[in-house]
């Protein structure tokens, strides 16, 4: 039987269930139990559907793209609605399909007003996020990766703390800069290979090719536009202000969904696009994005050692974190990008957890400043044992998953002698540490400092704090049961990542082996093979920009 | 030559506006009420007629051209396009401009000492005739697009604007409204005595004002040695161009945009932005087309037109960042448009390999469907501002539409959908349309123009996010109410957004029609035999750029 429906319905659940609430007709009496009931339920439809599909993956070639099917959307641009997953795509939206569940069920207490909005919009992100990681096309990828601006968008500016508007603002612009700079990136490779083959398309296996054969010059180009758009996604160190801001002032749904997955839509798109696309201009740059990465990894990580309120500074070891994710994976070694990719999945279930921690927190003190914030181990131990849990998975402690991911990129990294080598193993590691430090100084302050009067009777409420209930606890507990099995078990998720990665960076690797050597790549010589007509459409005296003369076009017109 | 009876039998559909613009005219201005209030039925109905008498001639014209056999719209021509456009459009704008003469004082004096603040009464007044102004100027812009002589070209033009300049001043009891119109019609006049220059000037280079005559004496004249355009001709176009640079609202003719849209009513406005824009991007098209293939257009021209861009969208979007009033905002988003679209218009369909027949290429495609596409946006969002009114005035800054999402869910929806499609943001209809200019021009080789159109992207992104943020972010304005508009105001705004909504995921075929109705050059009866002649000559040419060589040689090749 063809399960490939199960990938558009993946999508259409949420989608139109989302729109469906959304013109739900306004009933008179208190609809929320209902609104919220029936997000949930399309969430949840939507991770079943995962699963299944999951079940039906044939995991012995997961590097193949299975469940591949393609709809026509404008045909003459070549464009179309072509979906399919590997393993990397599959992991991926299992970790959406999972935390989405999770972050409406987190939200019910949070979201009192305009929950029908609230909830269009966590819908609307779903199934953009899916769209995202299960595009084969292109422009559809870029599509998805596009419009998850704007639930986020609304989720900020609607939802978010005080400076919402600004946090808001900061970041769809910062992203969606960004992300037409790609676009125009991607319109150069489709043009080029456009020129070779003489037709459009933006089927991604066919981009590839094009874009190998293309000169260094060009490649370093079109790296450039992909990264302006991923970077910022990511954030890559010094691209990454708009994330403390917006992380702080979302809502927690949020901020989880930023960390959960939005973030891995960069790392992605750097895996998924930059690297095959653009072999030699990554070899060439790896240690230079590399460095930025590592100095992100430092940087963030003092700065989260100074702040005073707990969300930001989880905003920012977010930002460490990933430098992490782009460290490993510019390593370009199996072992680096895949700690890389599997970092990803557990970053996004620790630090969503964390930041469902500190959501739970503020709904109960209207605070997240550290200071007010004291002993809470006392007042609340079941809430104390979860953060507790989090942070040293968030630390990267052995057994918990974020040490699999963590060492494995530091192993890539360290072992990658021939582009990154032990320097930049070393100076992260020192990340490592400081990372410890700084979130146990949070928890040793907030968790386990003395009991102040504030923690226990806030802001004149004259009853005392509860801990959480079973719906917060039902919250956290599949995340830190995924926490604990991830990091005791993490060779299944592994080895079905190791064949699309090595299919995905051995361009790379063979671009760096040559540049080693310093012979000319055999993709090079292809490209000298391929004979592109000279564009006769451009005017060669007339035109003011002569600068996308194609170094490579090699004319085989009449020779004198 | 063709005689008056054959033009004259081409023009059904514009004889049928004219018709209902006199019946109008007449209805609008009687004695009773329920005859004027018949003026806009009418209105609409004429333009329904058009629209069928379009496609019974579409099919009878164009079916002797050797046009492949396709659909039926496909057989249209871009000529034919550009005026379903305009009549689609301008329905869609007769439905928004509704009720917009009832709620004027057919008696109002601006002077006088009753009317300041007070709301007209609106049962007993209406103003019929202003739908016949609506009417003579879609008349004007659909005749622009049929037009094959300078002469018609320009009478084309000004039937466009002269009712313009008087709905601007007569849609709205409002001495803003007066000064718009003043400005309008003073500029209107300088800018149509640059084109009219221009014109005379083409006229002395080449001795005739038909389009067809002057093909032919071009490529008699093209022989070697001269393969240069007469400098003479050159400057024609070019002063044409900058004089039709008020039509589309593009840098250096762009001064009078903002006043002109915050004076005028907003149904007003949104008609300003596409109905001229419209006929002055189809007249640019017909005129650069003079030039000849691209590859061997005037070096001045391209870069003219490549710096009116360059200029355009970035005034335009700059601009924008620093207004408060949303009227003046999508004014200078319509600047801003217009410079996306000059992408196109320099990046024109040839008919040479390797890509002749690609969409991705074909900029006068790409701008026929960016017009729909931003025709429909704006038009959406300008009547979803002519829908509210705070303390009986238009609702036009920020802090008046503050709250519009949570007050009015349904107008908040479709000005966010209107303007999310101006910022080209996928699925939507702006995002195809900017795909196909962009890709188009980079196909033609503007990387940098491209780059330059992308960044432009990303800030106009800001002031169309002020304009969300108002609607939805905002604490809501108390004095926030819906207009007494009519309910076709609201239906025409509704359609407009499912339209931006509906071509973005479902718009390949209009792609495709755009795309083969505009495949070969405006007046694509210039005959493919004489296109390659022309090259051909000039491959021929002793000092032979071998880029030529090449093109002849690929040309051969094709079976």
């Amino acid at each position: 039987m063809d399960y490939s429906f199960l990938i558009p319905m993946m999508v259409l659940v949420p989608l139109l269930g989302g729109i469906g609430l959304a013109i739900l007709p306004r009933s008179k009496g208190d609809d929320k139990a209902a609104v919220q009931a029936l997000a949930l339920i399309y969430t949840l439809v939507a991770f079943a559907l995962s699963l299944a599909l999951a079940a039906q993956f044939n995991w012995a070639h997961p590097e193949e793209v299975q469940f591949r099917r393609h709809a026509p959307w404008v045909p003459d641009f070549g464009l179309g609605f072509g979906f399919g997953v590997d393993s990397v795509s599959l992991w991926l939206v299992l970790l959406t399909t999972f935390l989405m569940p999770l972050v409406v069920l987190g939200s019910f207490s949070a979201v009192q007003d305009r929950y029908k909005e609230f909830y269009l919009w966590l819908l609307l992100l779903e199934a953009a996020m899916i769209g995202t990681f299960i595009a084969t096309d292109l422009v559809f990828f870029y599509v998805c990766f596009e419009f998850t601006l704007v639930p986020l968008y609304f989720l900020i500016g609607i939802f978010g703390s005080t400076q919402r508007l600004r946090a808001a603002r900061v970041f769809f612009l910062y992203t969606f800069t960004g992300s037409m700079l790609t676009l125009a990136g991607v319109l150069y490779v489709a043009w080029h290979n456009a020129r070779i083959t003489g037709q459009w398309s933006f089927w991604i296996p066919q981009l590839y090719a094009t874009a190998r054969s293309m000169s260094s010059h060009q490649q370093t180009l079109v790296l450039l536009a992909l990264l302006a758009g991923f970077a910022v996604k990511v954030p890559l160190f010094p691209l990454h202000t708009w994330l403390p801001l917006a992380h702080t002032e979302a809502p927690t749904a949020g901020s989880v969904i930023l960390a959960g997955v939005l973030l891995k839509l960069g790392t992605y798109g750097l895996l998924r696009f930059a690297l095959p696309m653009t072999p030699h201009a990554t070899a060439r740059f790896a240690p230079l994005i590399a460095t930025l990465a590592v100095v992100g990894i430092l940087y963030a990580a003092l700065i989260c050692w100074v702040q005073r309120d707990i969300k930001k500074l989880i905003a920012y070891s977010s930002v460490s974190h990933l430098g992490f994710c782009v460290l490993g994976m510019f390593a370009l070694n199996t072992v680096g990008v895949g700690g890389s990719v599997l970092y990803m999945i557990n970053h996004g279930l620790s630090t969503g957890a964390l930041f469902l921690c500190v959501g739970m927190i503020y709904e109960r003190f209207h605070t997240r400043e550290m200071s007010q914030l004291s002993g809470l181990a006392r007042t609340m131990p079941v809430w104390a044992s979860f953060m507790v849990f989090f942070c040293l998975a968030s630390v990267g402690l052995p057994g918990l998953n974020g040490f699999v991911g963590e060492l494995l990129t530091l192993l890539g990294a360290f072992t990658a002698t021939d582009l990154l080598g032990p320097r930049f193993a070393v100076a992260a590691g020192l990340g490592m540490i400081f990372g410890a430090i700084y979130i146990l100084y949070m928890v040793g302050k907030v968790v386990f400092g003395p009991t102040k009067s504030s923690a226990t009777h806030p802001q004149g409420q004259h009853h005392p704090i509860a801990d959480l209930n079973w719906r917060e606890i039902t919250v956290l507990a599949p995340l830190a049961v995924a926490c604990l099995a991830l990091g005791l078990f993490p060779s299944p998720v592994l080895q079905t990542l190791e064949a699309p990665i090595e299919s995905l960076t051995a361009p790379a690797r063979r671009a760096l082996q040559s540049h080693a050597a310093s012979t000319p790549d055999p993709t090079l010589h292809h490209a000298a093979l391929i004979t592109i007509d000279p564009d006769p459409l451009r005017p060669t005296k007339a035109d003011p920009v002569n600068l996308t003369t194609a170094p490579l076009a090699v004319s085989p017109g009449p020779t004198p | 030559m063709t005689t008056v009876t054959d033009k004259i039998a081409t023009l059904w559909p514009e004889i049928a506006l004219l018709t209902g613009a006199g019946a109008c005219l007449m209805l609008g201005l009687s004695r009773s009420l329920s005859w004027r209030r018949a003026a806009g039925p009418v209105a609409a109905l004429s333009i329904v007629a058009a629209v069928a008498l379009l496609f019974t001639q579409g099919a009878i014209s164009e079916s002797g051209h050797a046009r492949a056999a396709g659909p039926l719209l496909a057989q249209l021509g871009l000529v034919g396009f550009a005026r379903l456009a305009i009549l689609l459009l301008g329905f869609l704008l007769t439905l928004v401009a509704g009720q917009l003469p009832s709620r004027l004082d057919p008696t109002a004096d601006p002077h006088s000492p009753s009317t300041p603040g007070a709301p007209a009464p609106v049962a007993r007044s209406m103003r019929g005739e202003l739908f016949a102004f609506l009417l003579f100027s879609l008349t004007g812009a659909m005749l622009c697009a049929g037009a094959d002589d300078l002469v018609w070209l320009f009478m084309a033009l000004e039937l466009t604007s002269l009712p313009t300049y008087v709905l601007v001043a007569s849609a709205r009891d409002h001495h803003e409204a007066h000064e718009a119109g003043v400005k309008y019609f003073f500029l209107g006049a300088m800018a149509a005595a640059v084109f009219l220059y221009g014109f005379t000037l083409i006229y002395g280079a080449t001795g005739t004002t038909d389009f067809e005559s002057i093909r032919a004496y071009l490529t008699h004249q093209l022989r070697p040695p001269h393969h240069e355009l007469p400098p003479l001709l050159t400057a024609g176009i070019l002063l044409a161009v900058i004089g039709l640079a008020f039509k589309i609202a593009a840098v250096p003719m762009h001064f009078y945009v903002a006043d002109v849209y915050q004076g005028a009513a907003a149904p007003v406005a949104a008609f300003l932005a596409f109905v001229p824009k419209t006929a002055g991007f189809v007249a640019l098209v017909n005129l650069t087309a003079l030039a000849g293939p691209v590859h061997s257009r005037p070096a001045s021209l391209t870069w003219t037109l490549w710096t009116m861009a360059a200029l355009t969208m970035t005034t335009g979007n700059v601009l924008g960042l620093l207004q408060d009033n949303v009227k003046r905002v999508l004014a200078y988003s319509s600047i801003a448009h217009s410079g996306y679209m000059l992408l196109g218009l320099i990046s024109p369909p040839t008919a040479t390999p390797p890509l002749a027949d690609q969409p991705l290429g074909n900029g006068i495609g790409a701008l026929m469907f960016y017009l729909l596409a931003y025709g429909l946006a704006t038009l959406g969002a300008f009547a979803t501002l002519a829908c509210l009114e705070t303390r009986g005035q238009e609702a036009q800054t920020y802090d008046d539409i503050a709250g519009l999402g949570r007050r009015h869910p349904a107008l908040g929806a479709i000005l966010t959908v209107c303007v999310l499609s101006l910022i080209g943001l996928p699925p939507l209809v702006g995002f195809l349309g900017k795909l196909y200019l962009f890709g188009s021009a980079i196909q033609h080789g503007y990387l940098w123009l491209v780059v330059i159109a992308v960044i432009n992207s990303a800030i106009s992104a800001v002031y169309y996010l002020y304009i969300v943020g108002a609607c939805y972010f905002a604490e809501p304005n108390e004095h926030l109410q819906p207009a007494p508009t009519a309910l076709t105001t609201r239906i025409g705004a509704a359609v407009a957004a499912v339209g931006a909504v509906a071509l973005g995921i479902a718009g390949g075929r209009v792609v495709d029609l755009t795309h083969h109705t505009t495949a070969y050059p405006m007046h694509a009866q210039m005959p493919d035999d004489r296109l390659n002649a022309m090259t051909q000559i000039e491959s021929i040419e002793p000092p032979t750029p071998p880029q030529h060589l090449h093109l002849s040689s690929t040309q051969n090749r094709r079976p």
